[in-house]
């Protein structure tokens, strides 16, 4: 219902666009971002999951679930703010970050794979 | 050579707006802030992309696992959410125009965010002292890199808060504090934000190795 009332005012150019958060979302995102950083670091002190790639996995998935907890809670974000141009500026910024992180990673995992180390290529001689 | 400049006819398409109208002072400073950290997140993206592709390297140096202690770093997770929330209080209670409880959050909120520097450099100290030095591996150059950005980041941030708490003691909370206070309200959730990524993928993850 705030979402809507904001967007009647953008129209005419209120200064005041951004959505603003209230006592019980802050408390909810509070909440939700202990559990979902308490869950990892008993996992992994735990070492609950036994197998570490699964652990990696699940701990993955927490931190992306935790990132859009704070946007959602603490960052206010949402489709119509700016009449859609912070949400338009960060499908750009994580299509940019995804591109780069995902390159790097591919292209130098491979480099490090296919370059002989020095000791084996003395050894074909 | 001369330029003839045409008339506008009617019905041809205009590229640029014919008049200029007035806008309220601060009216694109919420989307001007938001996309500075935008830009903020493609370095961090960067300085995570250097150590997921450095931070193996340990030149028969130290390992995350021999550096590491999981409960300091949970201590430190828990004081910057603890600042993040203590944040939002302040922005309720200058909604509610209330400047004593803005200040005092604000001053909470600085003084959590002054722990979690303090526990950073006390890691990073008692790191330099074992030897663990930002020369000495690979690893450790980008993890330095990566982890004092952020720490820098929140330095800079308690800065500004001290700043702005002194702006609304002289002028009070004034549209134009109460928009620096709410920028500065992103910018600290932001840092949370790369925090996550922080104490996910170089802490727990570099347990596991």
């Amino acid at each position: 219902m705030k979402t809507e009332a904001h967007s009647a005012i953008t129209a005419d150019h209120h200064p005041d666009q951004h959505a603003h958060g209230s006592l019980s979302t802050y408390l909810l995102g509070f909440i939700l971002s202990v559990v979902l950083t308490a869950i990892p670091f008993w996992l992994v002190m735990s070492g609950e999951l036994g197998n570490k790639q699964v652990t990696a996995l699940v701990i993955m998935g927490f931190a992306i679930v935790q990132i859009v907890v704070h946007m959602i809670y603490f960052l206010h974000m949402n489709t119509s703010s700016e009449n859609g141009w912070t949400m338009m500026a960060l499908i750009f910024t994580i299509v940019m970050v995804v591109i780069a992180l995902s390159g790097s990673l591919w292209v130098m995992h491979h480099l490090t794979t296919n370059m002989m180390p020095v000791h084996e290529m003395s050894g074909m001689k | 050579m001369t330029i003839s400049v045409k008339p506008q006819q009617i019905g041809e398409p205009l590229f640029y707006l014919a008049d200029e109208h007035p806008h309220p002072e601060g009216w694109s400073t919420s989307l001007g802030f938001w996309i500075y950290l935008m830009s903020d997140c493609l370095i961090f993206a960067i300085l995570f992309a250097t150590y997921g592709v450095l931070g193996a390297n340990y030149a028969a140096g130290p390992a995350p696992k021999d550096l590491f202690d999981l409960k300091l770093v949970a201590i430190n997770t828990s004081m910057l959410l603890m600042s993040s929330i203590t944040y939002g209080f302040a922005m309720l209670t200058m909604q509610q125009n209330r400047i004593a409880q803005t200040q005092m959050w604000l001053t909470i909120t600085g003084l959590f965010g002054l722990a979690f520097i303090g526990i950073e450099l006390t890691e990073f100290a008692h790191m330099i002292h074992e030897g663990a030095t930002p020369q000495r591996s690979a690893f450790l150059s980008s993890f330095f890199t990566l982890v004092g950005t952020h720490g820098l980041h929140v330095s800079f941030g308690l800065v500004w808060l001290v700043t702005l708490m002194v702006q609304v003691w002289r002028f009070g909370l004034i549209e134009a504090n109460q928009r620096r206070l709410m920028c500065l309200s992103m910018f600290w959730h932001f840092l949370d934000v790369v925090w996550i990524g922080v104490f996910t993928f170089v802490y727990l993850m570099g347990m596991l190795r």
